[in-house]
């Protein structure tokens, strides 16, 4: 393969300018990052990359700097990883942070307060649609578990105000037990085959 | 010291947050609200909005910002280097795991067992942005009178062309904030 300075390089120009041009987060980052990688690059095989993205949502943290992380690992170890999770947080450091100072300046002039205003009731929607979104996944598994479990998450979540470190660490539990149940169901399956 | 405390508390968000930039709101909220009482339940929903109208990730986007908020330059740095050191740590210990076993069903297993309850979490903090949007707060009660009128017809008017015209986020932004400087200049 490439030497050792292009290949950073390359890893870094890329994870830039995808986190620089990109609007919508993750969700949208991590898919081009995909074609870049795959299909302009090819320097990681379809299926390998399917497998990094499910990493990279099994993870905490934000999707795209966790498969950022992984190409780079994936492509040059630990320097890599270093060089891909720089390139893809130093554009929103540069541009919030100048933001930050123009919101200051600007957050008190009526034409800027009512572009928020309006844009507060916008947020509010896409909120709502992920919402719907997700919940809708998750009720169309028709499942039992998860479903009870994301209803009772709501309860204890908003009107008994538990707190989300309890929620997250119960239902990760709930999802450990379901899995290993059904993974030695499966196993036991094939030995009888 | 600021600092260090800021670091704490985006670490914190960076590790318990699964799922994405959606997932890190309600961590975001109490983290910087309910705990340490740094920003405003107003100051909070322009970060989310400032934050979904800039590219890159979300999650990066508001701890930039909140940090800078906080405590100046170096407070977005630390804040944004808090909350990406937990990534960076668990993804390069999993994909160790990975490239050793190739085996993630375990983990795929937890993490399918966290969604319901990530989702009911994103609702908890929807909802105060929901009432903050509609109401101006999201402290009960709440009376008619305070409803924002448009807020509740930009808001209705946005899920119906998220839905039937499939519009991106990005898209919904620039048209409320569009109609928001126009509507409110004859309000």
């Amino acid at each position: 393969m490439k030497n050792n300075a292009s290949l950073y390089k390359t890893l870094f120009k890329s994870t830039f300018f995808l986190s620089m041009f990109t609007f919508g987060g993750g969700y949208v980052i991590v898919p081009l990052m995909e074609k870049k990688f795959v299909n302009e690059l090819k320097w990681i095989t379809e299926d390998e990359m399917l497998d990094l993205i499910a990493l990279g949502q099994s993870s905490p943290g934000p999707i795209a700097v966790n498969t950022s992380i992984l190409v780079g690992y994936r492509m040059a170890g630990i320097l890599g990883a270093l060089v891909t999770v720089l390139g893809t947080i130093i554009p929103p450091l540069i541009i919030m942070s100048l933001l930050a100072y123009v919101y200051r300046a600007v957050s008190t002039n009526p034409i800027v307060n009512n572009m928020l205003l309006g844009m507060q009731a916008g947020v509010a929607a896409i909120i709502v649609n992920v919402l719907y979104n997700m919940a809708s996944r998750i009720i169309k598994q028709k499942k039992i578990i998860p479903i009870i479990v994301m209803i009772l998450a709501l309860i204890a979540g908003i009107i008994l105000q538990v707190n989300i470190l309890w929620l997250l660490s119960i239902s990760g539990i709930i999802g450990a037990m379901t899995t290993y149940i059904t993974l030695k169901k499966t196993s036991t399956k094939e030995d009888e085959n | 010291m600021i600092y260090i405390k800021l670091f704490l508390s985006f670490f914190q968000i960076g590790l318990f947050s699964f799922g994405g930039g959606y997932a890190a709101l309600p961590l975001i909220e109490q983290q910087t609200i309910d705990v340490n009482g740094w920003i405003t339940n107003q100051q909070f929903i322009d970060i989310l909005t400032l934050s979904e109208m800039t590219p890159g990730p979300i999650a990066i986007n508001a701890a930039t910002f909140t940090g800078n908020q906080i405590a100046g330059l170096l407070g977005g740095v630390v804040a944004t280097v808090g909350v990406t050191m937990p990534s960076v740590i668990i993804v390069l210990l999993l994909a160790y795991f990975y490239f050793k076993y190739q085996n993630i069903k375990m983990v795929q297993g937890i993490i399918q067992g966290l969604r319901p309850a990530v989702v009911a979490l994103i609702a908890s903090a929807g909802l105060t942005i929901f009432l903050t949007a509609m109401f101006g707060h999201s402290a009960f009660p709440f009376q008619l009178n305070q409803l924002k009128i448009v807020s509740v017809v930009l808001f209705i008017v946005s899920i119906f062309l998220m839905r039937k015209y499939k519009l991106s986020p990005i898209q919904i932004m620039v048209l409320s904030g569009v109609s928001g400087i126009i509507v409110y200049a004859f309000v």
